[in-house]
C-alpha cells in the first residue's frame, strides 16, 4: 500500500461544512427514474434476507412450512421470549461483550500511542517502522490459527478464557489501527505543537493534553472495527472456547445445528445475536466511512 | 535523567530501525555546531528515541507476541510430524509440503481461493462502482440508502450464513418455494449439495457481504473529485457516461486498488461463511485453504500438515500481494 504521508485533505477530525453539497453542477440531475429502480432492487436485495430472518422469527415453524414466504399471521412471541429466557443466551452474551471490551481497549490504547510517533515524530526509519505495521496487514489470521491455538492453551494456559482470545484478536487489529489512526494524526495542524512547545509543554505532554483529546474521532472510528471484528469473530473463539466460555457467534452455530428442525427458533436467536452490532454499528457509520476513506486515500 | 543511560540497551533493542551511530550528531544540522550544542542535541536525540520506544514498543510486542510468534511456529510445526504434544522431535523436512501440493483435497482448495479471489473482484467491482456511481447523486433518502448497502457488511459471517442456510433449504426453503411458485424447478440436491452449484452459491453469499464495502469506499473516494471538473465537463459538454469514464472512474482508481488488496487477502483467508454454510461440501467442491488447515490441525490432529498449509497459504498470499503491490498499486494515477 502506497499510504499516505501527506494527510489526506478530506479526512481532517473536524466535520467541514459540506460544500459539495450544493452547486446542482456536481450531480447531473439526480434521481430518475431508473436511479430510483435500481436503488429499490438493492435495498430489496440487500435487506430481504435480514428482514425475512427477523420476521420468520415471529412466526411458528407450522406457518413457516404452511407458506414460506408470507407475513407473520398471527405473530407470535414466543421464539424471541425463548430465547430471551435462554440462560445460555445470557452467559453468551456476557462473553461477546467482555472479550470485545477488552480488545478494543487494548487497540485502542496501544494502536495510538503507536501511531503518535508514527505520525507526528520524523526520525530515521520511520517509514521502515510503519511498513512493519503495514506488514502486518499481510498476516492473514488463519495462518497463525493452529499455532496461536498451541501456544495460547500449551504455552501461556490462556485456553478457554477471555484475555485467550481477546489479545490476539487485538494483536491482529492492531496493524489495520495503526494505518487508520496516522492520517489523523497527521491532519492535526502543525501549530498547535509549536504553540505547544513555546509553552513550555513536552512531546508527551503534548500527547496527553491536545493530541489524545482531539484524535477523538479517529479513536472512536477504530474502536468501533475493533468492537463490531470482535463481536462477529468466529475461528478463534471456535477454536479456543468451550461450555459457558463461547461467545454468541458459536451460540449461534450451536443452536443452529442442534434446533435445526426449529427454523423460526433459530431466527430468532440469530436475530437477537445481530441487534447489538447493528446498532452500535449504525450510529456509528459516519465515522466508520471517514475512518476507512483515511486509510484508504492511496 | 540520571536513569537514562539504565534504560538506553532496552530502547536500543527495541526493533526500532533508527540508530544513528552513537555519538554522533544528526546530520543535516547547521555547521556551527560548538561541542557543548553537540551534547544538547545527543541529550535530545536519546530523549527523542526513548519516547518513540515507550510510545510504539506495547504495540509492537502485541504483533510480535500474538503474529509473528505463531508465524514462526507455523513455519516450524511444518517440518515435523507432531500430533499437537510434548516436544516436536520427529524431523520430516520437506515431506509435510510434498503431502500437502500432492493432496487432492489441498489443491482443490487452493484453487477453490484463486476463483473466489478473481470472482469476487470480477463480480463485486463493476457492480459496486455502478451502484455507486448512480448513488453520487442528489436523491430522495441517499443517506438511508448508504446505510441499508451497508447492513450485510456488519452482520457476524455466522449469522448471515445461518440465515442464508435456511434461506437455501432444499423444496422447503423460502427461495425454492419461490421458484417453484413461478413454475421453475430448483436443483434436486439443493443449491449447496449440488457439488457442480455449491461454489457459485458460496460467492452469490459473498457478493451480498461484501458489496456493501464496496459501494461505501467507492463513494467515499466519489466525495474526494473537486466539484470543478464536473462543472468544467459541463461546460465542455460532456454527457453523463463521459464524465464517468474519464473524469470519476479514473480520480477513484487509488480507492479501487485499495479495495482490490483488501478484497483479495479477505478471499485467501475465507473460512467462517464456508464453515457455517457447507463445513467446506459437499465432496468438498466448497473447501478453501482455511477450512482444511482447520481440518488437519484440529479433527485429524496432524499439526505438521496443518503447518505446511499454512506456510503455503502464507506464501500465496505473500506473492500475490507482492505482485499486487508492482503491478497495480505502484502504477501512476491513470486509468484504473
Amino acid at each position: 500500500m502506497a499510504t499516505t504521508t501527506r494527510p489526506p485533505a478530506t479526512t481532517a477530525p473536524e466535520p467541514q461544512p459540506t460544500s459539495r453539497r450544493r452547486g446542482g453542477a456536481r450531480r447531473f440531475q439526480g434521481g430518475s427514474p431508473l436511479v430510483y429502480a435500481v436503488a429499490f432492487v438493492v435495498v430489496c436485495a440487500t435487506l430481504g434476507p435480514v428482514l425475512y430472518g427477523v420476521l420468520s422469527g415471529f412466526r411458528t415453524n407450522g406457518q413457516l412450512t404452511e407458506s414460506p414466504a408470507a407475513l407473520p399471521d398471527p405473530w407470535v412471541f414466543t421464539n424471541y421470549t425463548g430465547v430471551i429466557t435462554n440462560p445460555s443466551f445470557w452467559q453468551y452474551t456476557l462473553n461477546s461483550v467482555v472479550i470485545a471490551v477488552i480488545t478494543t481497549a487494548i487497540v485502542v490504547i496501544f494502536g495510538v500511542m503507536a501511531a503518535y510517533p508514527l505520525a507526528r515524530y520524523t526520525f530515521k526509519g520511520r517509514e521502515a517502522l510503519f511498513m512493519v505495521f503495514v506488514a502486518g496487514l499481510l498476516f492473514p489470521a488463519t495462518v497463525a490459527v493452529i499455532p496461536l491455538f498451541i501456544l495460547l492453551t500449551q504455552n501461556f494456559g490462556l485456553g478457554n478464557s477471555w484475555w485467550g482470545v481477546a489479545l490476539p484478536q487485538a494483536a491482529f487489529a492492531l496493524p489495520m489501527t495503526v494505518v487508520i489512526l496516522r492520517p489523523f494524526l497527521q491532519a492535526l495542524p502543525k501549530e498547535l505543537e509549536e504553540a505547544a512547545q513555546l509553552d513550555g509543554t513536552s512531546r508527551i505532554g503534548f500527547f496527553w493534553r491536545i493530541l489524545l483529546p482531539l484524535s477523538g474521532p479517529g479513536m472512536v472510528t477504530v474502536g468501533v472495527l475493533a468492537f463490531v471484528g470482535s463481536w462477529n469473530a468466529y475461528l478463534l473463539p471456535l477454536l479456543l472456547l468451550q461450555g459457558d466460555m463461547k461467545t454468541l457467534p458459536l451460540g449461534v452455530a450451536d443452536f443452529s445445528s442442534e434446533h435445526s428442525a426449529d427454523t423460526a427458533g433459530v431466527f430468532a436467536f440469530t436475530t437477537l445475536a445481530m441487534i447489538p452490532a447493528l446498532v452500535f454499528f449504525l450510529a456509528m457509520q459516519k465515522r466508520i466511512v471517514n475512518g476507512l476513506q483515511g486509510a484508504v486515500k492511496g | 535523567m540520571a536513569d537514562d543511560a539504565a534504560v538506553t540497551t532496552a530502547s536500543e533493542s527495541s526493533a526500532t530501525s533508527s540508530r544513528p551511530a552513537a555519538g554522533t550528531t544528526r546530520t543535516g544540522r547547521p555547521a556551527a555546531g560548538r561541542p557543548a550544542g553537540g551534547r544538547q542535541t545527543n541529550d535530545k536525540n536519546l530523549r527523542k528515541r526513548l519516547e518513540i520506544a515507550f510510545f510504539v514498543t506495547p504495540a509492537l510486542a502485541m504483533l510480535v507476541l500474538f503474529v509473528v510468534w505463531p508465524v514462526i511456529t507455523a513455519v516450524q510445526m511444518s517440518v515435523y510430524r507432531w500430533n499437537g504434544r510434548g516436544p516436536m522431535v520427529d524431523f520430516v523436512g520437506l515431506a509435510n509440503y510434498v503431502s500437502v501440493l500432492t493432496d487432492d483435497v489441498f489443491v482443490g482448495s487452493l484453487v477453490n481461493n484463486l476463483v473466489i479471489v478473481v470472482a469476487s473482484i470480477a463480480i463485486q467491482l463493476p457492480l459496486g462502482l455502478a451502484i455507486a456511481l448512480l448513488l453520487n447523486r442528489k436523491m430522495w433518502g441517499q443517506g438511508m440508502l448508504r446505510t441499508i448497502i451497508f447492513v450485510p457488511y456488519v452482520l457476524a459471517e455466522v449469522v448471515a450464513g445461518v440465515i442464508w442456510f435456511q434461506l437455501l433449504q432444499p423444496y422447503y426453503g423460502v427461495l425454492d418455494t419461490l421458484l417453484q411458485a413461478v413454475g421453475l424447478e430448483p436443483p434436486p440436491q439443493g443449491w449447496l449439495g449440488d457439488p457442480d452449484l455449491a461454489l457459485w452459491t458460496v460467492l452469490v453469499i459473498l457478493t451480498w457481504k461484501y458489496l456493501g464495502l464496496a459501494v461505501i469506499l467507492f463513494l467515499a473516494g466519489l466525495q474526494g473529485v473537486p466539484d470543478e471538473l464536473y462543472e468544467a465537463a459541463q461546460l465542455d459538454g460532456a454527457s453523463w457516461w463521459q464524465v464517468q469514464r474519464r473524469i470519476t472512474i479514473p480520480l477513484l482508481g487509488p480507492t479501487i486498488r485499495t479495495w482490490g488488496f483488501l478484497s483479495m487477502i479477505g478471499s485467501l483467508q475465507l473460512f467462517d461463511m464456508v464453515w457455517i454454510l457447507t463445513k467446506g461440501g459437499p465432496a468438498n467442491a466448497t473447501s478453501t485453504m482455511a477450512i482444511f488447515l482447520v481440518n488437519e490441525g484440529t479433527r485429524s490432529n496432524n499439526f505438521g500438515i496443518a503447518g505446511a498449509a499454512s506456510v503455503v497459504l502464507f506464501g500465496i498470499a505473500l506473492v500475490m500481494a507482492v505482485l499486487y503491490q508492482r503491478l497495480i498499486l505502484n502504477r501512476d494515477k491513470g486509468v484504473a
